[in-house]
């Protein structure tokens, strides 16, 4: 008790503030200066200040919402240590690779890692909702696959050797990714109606699906002529929904991916869906308390179809995306998309008991899978290890999550 | 409207093995508080249940308002106009209080739920039912009584025109039930019925107009309450007079000290402090004090659940520490814990299961377990607790209430404590089985065991303690130690010395 000190919300957030815009003061005059061997840093401190400086007026402007003081003790730090661990944990391995490899300090590489993300991003935002509601949803990655081979089926250039329908005319890109997309809510559908129609656990009925979806992926990747080879020769006007690059600047900036904003909008809907709507708000609740929302009058049912037809909706999006960035599609496509999302969920604070899970942990939580998985191989950790790291990753980020939830 | 607001013919309700509910009726004038009374297991519950839909019955008619209806659903029940606060139901933790409120009918605007007008609304009912706390916390950070009164204030919030209270009153202190009369009275003067479920005898006899009776599943009758008293009602519920509402101890205490604790503190800061007690051979040693006076910490930390920052425990004149489960259960000692189901019953686990659980070792042989041993220390356990199930096999989570807690002191009675700990034995639970658990508490002592007992129920604290410690804030504030001159007003006075300096107590 003695070791506590209350600021108030204001001088924080200013001083928060300052901080940010000392940063940036410092990237604009190393920017000025030369600063050779230090690739982009600059404008990444500029960057960085700027978005601290944003952090410190939200919380000014949200001292009504945030409580008026904040209170500074050996406990409360220890608190925010706990609760910002992986986040800490991913800024200290940021600047550890950036010693090993200065030219990691590049914008270029911020946004290779926006774009890896991306659609691994979409994929979790979909399955978040099974997690939610204590269960899980294994079909995802197969469903990613699906999607992306019903695509491509139907998008291959008129004068490519090898077309899946051989005589198919050019359709309008819609019609196809609405039938990819589509096909992959008839499986969640299904998925859905296991689970509430016979109180099943999404484990096991998401399993079943999984195989039935690969079943019938295969199915259809087999179909003469195409007899299981790789799609190839897809449309331009598709591959545009995953290549497309805006803001390019030839040999100075090679732009910003279209996938990028996509992911970003998606979050909006998403965030929207699960905070703003009474969908979202009954999924937290029969997560949280299924009895408590039955009794209180809450569609259980319909609400458990759709967490199931929402994620397939994202998962043939996600599809449709990988397909368009690779221009290309196998039955293999999508091949354990389901953990590394459940990981991503996991590590940013979704509960598998249900119940808890936030956008911002999700993005946190496939950011820094993907910062790992670049970073590692940046300096030139072998695979092998990255997976050994990747591992160690996800237990120690969730063992620390948990221990916030520990009284006593 | 006919004279009732609510008939319900010769309702039948069975499930596997057992008939729950034969021919129940039950008929509430509009404007009454209609109590319904039974011993555990009676179905009371049961009934409830499929007025609000969560259970279909059998076999009888819903008549409400005049009208036949068949209810499928808790949603269809609420529109309907009847509102239900049940007995044992978790809150959604990690969500705020309004949207546990507002769950099944959020305020929106087009597609988005509109959280301000959630927050005033929920500001506004809690205005209504005098609850000062704020909309947006967590309901997980709130106490077990102040949930209750968040659950009163939502089924209130309904506007039904029946209120169901499944026994509201079990985790409240006694001015918090005040408040619920007051608010019980409103209601009542507005033209609403409520059906209230208790086992509480001053109460019902306080605030109700009428009172149903059950008994095994079957009506009993229905009496206006001018009429009984407590003794006429114990009678009828239980198909025989109970005179006394304590059994009669016939031995002592010894002066032998089995446990002694010195200066106990817990690691949390806001919990207990500089504890000391004794208990001897053959004591019955009551805690009292208000919600919050930290006593179910304290025996929790004495049964190795809880951590402490300092303090000693003497067994036998040994010390010893204590600091996981398996160590105190080594010590011969047993905890019945205050929350049963989250931290006693293993729902879907058989009856047997749950009877032996604690002391599954003494059942095997060379590592193997014997199920006829285990079988039948089981049944004779449930047969001397008197635990009322169709049998063994049953999943736990089908027994009654209290029933449930039968089974869970046959449990820590199989391991043979020397010291058993009990805490909040009886709540939710009716006279008859109450009796039976003092009895049970009196022949261990008899027996030369000691009993530590938690109750806020003064009556069970003055009547069944040998000596009493009362806590207040974490500090044990006083000791009563003549018998036959307990007063509650001393209790009282002791459990409400808030924020003073630790007391000279003398044990
Ligand atoms: N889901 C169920 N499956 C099987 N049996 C059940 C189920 N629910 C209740 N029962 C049985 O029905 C009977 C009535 O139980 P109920 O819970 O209605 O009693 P109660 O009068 O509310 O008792 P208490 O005062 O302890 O709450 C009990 O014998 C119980 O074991
Ligand atoms: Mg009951």
């Amino acid at each position: 008790m003695t070791s506590e000190k209350v600021i108030s919300r204001k001088s924080f957030s200013i001083a928060i503030i300052l901080i940010g815009l000392v940063i940036a003061a410092v990237g604009i005059v190393m920017q000025v200066l030369p600063h050779e061997g230090l690739y982009d840093l600059p404008i990444l401190l500029i960057m960085i200040g700027a978005i601290v400086a944003l952090f410190g007026l939200r919380q000014f402007f949200g001292s009504k919402k945030l409580g008026s003081g904040i209170s500074f003790s050996g406990k409360s730090v220890l608190q925010f240590v706990a609760d910002k661990a992986i986040i800490l944990a991913l800024l200290v391995l940021v600047v550890v690779i950036c010693f090993l490899q200065p030219s990691f300090m590049q914008v270029r590489v911020v946004f290779d890692i926006l774009t890896q993300s991306s659609p691994k991003l979409v994929i979790a935002l979909g399955i978040c909702f099974s997690l939610i509601i204590a269960g899980t949803d294994l079909s995802a990655g197969r469903m990613v696959g699906l999607s992306a081979v019903i695509a491509t089926s139907m998008l291959q250039t008129a004068d490519y050797g090898n077309r899946f329908f051989p005589d198919m005319p050019q359709l309008s890109i819609i019609i196809p990714i609405v039938a990819a997309i589509f096909a992959c809510m008839l499986f969640g559908l299904l998925n859905g109606f296991l689970v509430a129609q016979f109180g099943m656990h999404p484990f096991i009925a998401t399993l079943a699906v999984q195989t039935i979806v690969y079943g019938v992926c295969s199915l259809y990747f087999d179909m003469a002529p195409n007899n299981s080879q790789p799609i190839g020769g897809v449309r331009p006007d598709f591959t545009a929904i995953g290549q497309t690059k805006f803001f390019v600047v030839p040999k100075v900036f090679n732009g910003v991916s279209i996938l990028i904003p996509i992911a970003a909008v998606i979050c909006f809907v998403i965030w929207f869906i699960l905070n703003k709507t009474t969908f979202g708000k009954n999924v937290y609740a029969i997560g949280g308390n299924k009895e408590a929302a039955v009794v209180s009058g809450v569609n259980v049912y319909a609400t458990i179809l759709f967490v199931f037809i929402i994620g397939s909706l994202l998962y043939g999006f996600g599809g449709i995306l990988e397909a368009a960035r690779t221009a290309g599609a196998t039955n293999q496509y999508g091949l354990g998309y389901e953990t590394d999302a459940i990981a991503a969920c996991v590590v940013g604070g979704v509960s598998m008991t249900g119940g808890v899970g936030k956008i911002s942990g999700i993005i946190t939580g496939v950011l820094i899978f993907t910062v790992i998985q670049y970073g590692l191989q940046f300096v030139g950790i072998s695979p092998m290890w990255q997976q050994v790291i990747k591992g160690i990753i996800i237990a120690a980020a969730v063992a620390i999550d948990l221990s916030k939830y520990k009284k006593k | 409207m006919g004279e009732y607001v609510l008939e319900m013919k010769e309702i039948t309700k069975l499930f596997p093995g057992v008939v729950a509910l034969d021919k129940v009726s039950l008929n509430v004038r509009p404007g009454t508080v209609h109590a319904l009374m039974g011993e555990n297991g009676a179905g009371k519950s049961t009934l409830m249940k499929c007025l609000f839909g969560i259970y279909q019955e059998d076999g009888g008619e819903i008549v409400f308002d005049g009208k036949p209806v068949k209810v499928t659903s808790s949603k269809q029940a609420l529109e309907m106009g009847v509102s239900m606060i049940h007995q044992e139901l978790h809150p959604i933790r990690f969500r705020p209080v309004m949207e546990n409120i507002w769950l099944g009918r959020f305020p929106k605007t087009l597609f988005a739920v509109n959280h301000k007008a959630m927050y005033n609304k929920t500001k506004e009912l809690f205005k209504q039912v005098d609850l000062d706390i704020d909309p947006s916390v967590l309901a997980g950070t709130l106490s077990a009584s102040t949930l209750q009164l968040v659950e009163i204030a939502k089924a209130v919030s309904y506007n039904s025109k029946v209120i169901i209270m499944d026994e509201p009153t079990s985790s409240l202190t006694e001015t918090e039930v005040e408040h619920l009369f007051a608010i019980i009275n409103r209601l009542r003067s507005e033209g609403r019925s409520i059906i209230y479920i208790s086992h509480k005898m001053e109460e019902i006899l306080k605030i109700s107009d009428e009172v149903s009776i059950m008994r095994d599943g079957k009506n009993v009758g229905t009496w206006p309450a001018a009429e009984l008293t407590t003794d006429l009602i114990i009678n009828r519920m239980v198909g025989r007079d109970l005179t006394n509402r304590f059994p009669e101890k016939t031995t002592q205490p010894s002066n032998e000290v089995v446990l002694k604790v010195e200066n106990y503190t817990a690691a949390s800061p806001r919990s207990f402090k500089n504890v000391n007690f004794e208990l001897r051979r053959g004591e019955i040693l009551g805690i009292g004090g208000l919600v919050g006076a930290q006593r179910t910490e304290l025996v929790e930390a004495l049964f190795g659940l809880r951590s402490v920052a300092s303090g000693v425990v003497y067994k036998n004149g040994t010390q010893v520490k204590m600091d996981n489960v398996r160590k105190a259960k080594r010590n011969h000692l047993a905890l019945l814990t205050e929350e049963r189901r989250a931290t006693g019953v293993f729902g879907i686990l058989s009856v047997l299961e749950n009877t032996v659980i604690a002391n599954q070792k003494e059942y095997t042989t060379a590592g193997v377990v014997n199920n006829h041993k285990r079988y039948k220390v089981a049944q004779e356990s449930c047969k001397q607790l008197n635990v009322k199930t169709p049998n063994l096999e049953v999943h736990m989570e089908n027994l009654s209430g209290g029933n449930q807690q039968k089974v869970l002191i046959a449990r820590w009675l199989l391991t043979n404590p020397d010291i058993l700990i009990l805490d909040e034995p009886t709540r939710g639970i009716d006279v008859g089985a109450k009796y039976e658990i003092y009895t049970i508490m009196l022949d261990l002592v008899a027996r030369g065991k000691s009993v530590i007992m938690i109750s806020s129920e003064m009556p069970e604290l003055l009547g069944m303690s040998d000596r009493i410690m009362v806590m207040c804030e974490g500090r044990v504030t006083g000791f009563l130690n003549d018998k036959e001159n307990f007063s509650q007003v001393e209790v009282m006075r002791l459990a409400t010395q808030f924020g003073q300096q630790q007391a000279e107590v003398q044990a």
